[in-house]
């Protein structure tokens, strides 16, 4: 019984909330260029949902080029940090002084560098998502221990060896953690990318809906992003069990 | 095959934790080291396994000089050390994998299977396995990779009193089929008894061998080792002198 509260509890706390939101926009009879309820902004997506769904393409499309650019460049990175001390010295502090700086700084730098084409959107989820990677990665790859890297060793493994047999499998599930949270940033990324200048794109809907003060419309975007940046984080889960099959045993109960 | 080890020396920088040692075991020998804690027991398996390097001495095999990792010895560390990501079958196939043989020693470890204990784990993953089974296919991977001479840090070290013992019990009867060279590092005074053809003690760091015995009983049982509370006691003090 107890434990079935503790399950219905997030739901129920949203559910509530929503409710307290429909309650005080329909009593204070808030006008919908200032809040639009939750019935309203559920209304607005229904309705739209095919534009959002045309504008959505276009953000997962950069999305998705962003996060696989931002994961080729991660590996090569992160393996370098691991093999070559120097490296990590030298390449540590740029990383992070990348993040530092607000992406809505750097998006219309982008776009006065690389034109009002995908490039500078695809850059910025680039810029986003690089740095949870490679770092979950490069942290991964640095964690095995040491017995392991021994026994392949003494059974004649090469150094490239050690890494594709044990530290880059080894890696994976810190590197799945980094890639969990550059999913979730890579829609935004995206959005932000777009905001500043785009003909497409759920950034420009948004842009284009908040300019007309249809908050119905810009609140349904908001939920259309939560949804494609959930839908980010599935791809990543399913990408988990394709590359870490014990994971899926695990999870389907199988075993012990 | 037989191992020759002379004047081997080893020290973590001005820490000598191994002086002018010298030893043989013989072809198809089971030698146990015995010793306190920080003798230097693992690190003389580290030096001949090559993770470590000798600052001076000789490692000779069948009398020919070797230098650094050798595919004569086969390595087993305390830790089974099988990769969580990988089923048995592919852990034991590790050595296999490691030098491009991989499906023919897929058919050797499976005909294997069995006689370790393994039977019907081949697609299973480590975290499914008792800690017994997990060090069984330690074992079988050890034995998969072909070397003549067999170096067991501890095997058992990790186990409860009655796993550790069925484990000894059938590593015996596995040892008199193998006919494999054996170099065991144990702190069980039993395992070694039971075990070995002759026992190594060694003393301090740096300080080497301080005493040898054999073990020759052909007919080992455990009550048979439950007797020996004698050659317990006199190992005891040797290792405990000062």
């Amino acid at each position: 019984m107890r434990r079935n509260i503790s399950k219905a509890a997030p739901a129920a706390v949203i559910l509530g909330l929503l409710v307290i939101w429909e309650l005080t926009v329909r009593i204070g009879q808030i006008p919908l260029y200032v809040l639009p309820s939750p019935s309203a902004t559920l209304r607005t997506f229904v309705v739209e949902f095919p534009v959002l769904l045309r504008h959505g393409a276009i953000t997962v499309m950069e999305a998705l080029a962003g996060m696989g650019i931002a994961f080729l460049i991660s590996l090569v990175i992160g393996i370098l940090i691991d093999a070559m001390p120097t490296f990590r010295r030298c390449i540590y502090p740029i990383l992070v002084v990348t993040q530092t700086v607000p992406t809505i700084v750097l998006a219309p730098i982008f776009i006065i560098y690389m034109g009002f084409g995908y490039a500078p959107k695809i850059l910025t989820v680039v810029l986003m998502c690089f740095f949870p990677i490679v770092v979950s990665f490069s942290d991964g790859l640095g964690q095995m221990e040491e017995g392991y890297l021994n026994l392949v060793r003494t059974y004649g493994g090469s150094r490239l060896q050690i890494y594709t047999l044990v530290k880059i499998p080894a890696a994976m599930i810190s590197l799945l953690s980094g890639l969990k949270v550059a999913a979730t940033y890579s829609i935004s990324g995206a959005v932000v990318g777009e905001w500043i200048a785009s003909q497409s794109g759920l950034g420009y809907y948004l842009i284009r809906a908040k300019n007309g003060y249809m908050l119905d419309k810009v609140f349904a975007c908001v939920v259309m992003i939560i949804l494609l940046s959930l839908m980010m984080n599935g791809l990543v889960k399913l990408f988990g069990f394709a590359v870490l099959p014990m994971e899926r045993r695990r999870k389907t109960g199988r075993g012990k | 095959m037989r191992l020759n080890v002379n004047k081997l020396n080893f020290a973590y920088s001005d820490q000598r934790i191994i002086h002018d040692l010298s030893f043989e075991v013989k072809d198809g020998e089971f030698v146990s080291i015995l010793g306190p804690s920080g003798c230097g027991k693992s690190t003389l398996l580290n030096v001949l396994a090559g993770i470590r390097k000798p600052q001076s001495g000789q490692i000779l095999i069948d009398g020919k000089d070797t230098e650094g990792i050798s595919t004569h010895f086969a390595y087993m560390p305390q830790n089974d050390l099988l990769f969580p990501w990988k089923t048995i079958l592919d852990n034991v196939c590790l050595y296999g994998e490691i030098h491009h043989q991989k499906e023919k020693m897929r058919e050797k470890a499976r005909m294997q299977m069995a006689r370790f204990g393994l039977a019907g784990c081949e697609e299973k993953y480590p975290g499914e396995l008792s800690g017994g089974m997990r060090q069984r296919a330690a074992f079988l991977r050890t034995t998969l990779c072909e070397a003549g001479i067999y170096l067991l840090d501890e095997p058992f070290g990790a186990l409860d009193v009655i796993t550790r013992s069925d484990m000894q019990d059938w590593l015996r009867n596995l040892c008199s089929n193998l006919k494999k060279t054996i170099l065991l590092v144990t702190h069980d005074t039993d395992e070694a008894i039971y075990l070995s053809d002759r026992i190594l003690i060694l003393g301090a760091p740096g300080e080497g061998i301080r005493q040898e015995m054999a073990v020759t009983e052909p007919n080992r049982t455990r009550e048979w080792l439950y007797g020996q509370g004698e050659l317990r006691a006199k190992i005891h003090r040797i290792i405990k002198e000062k």
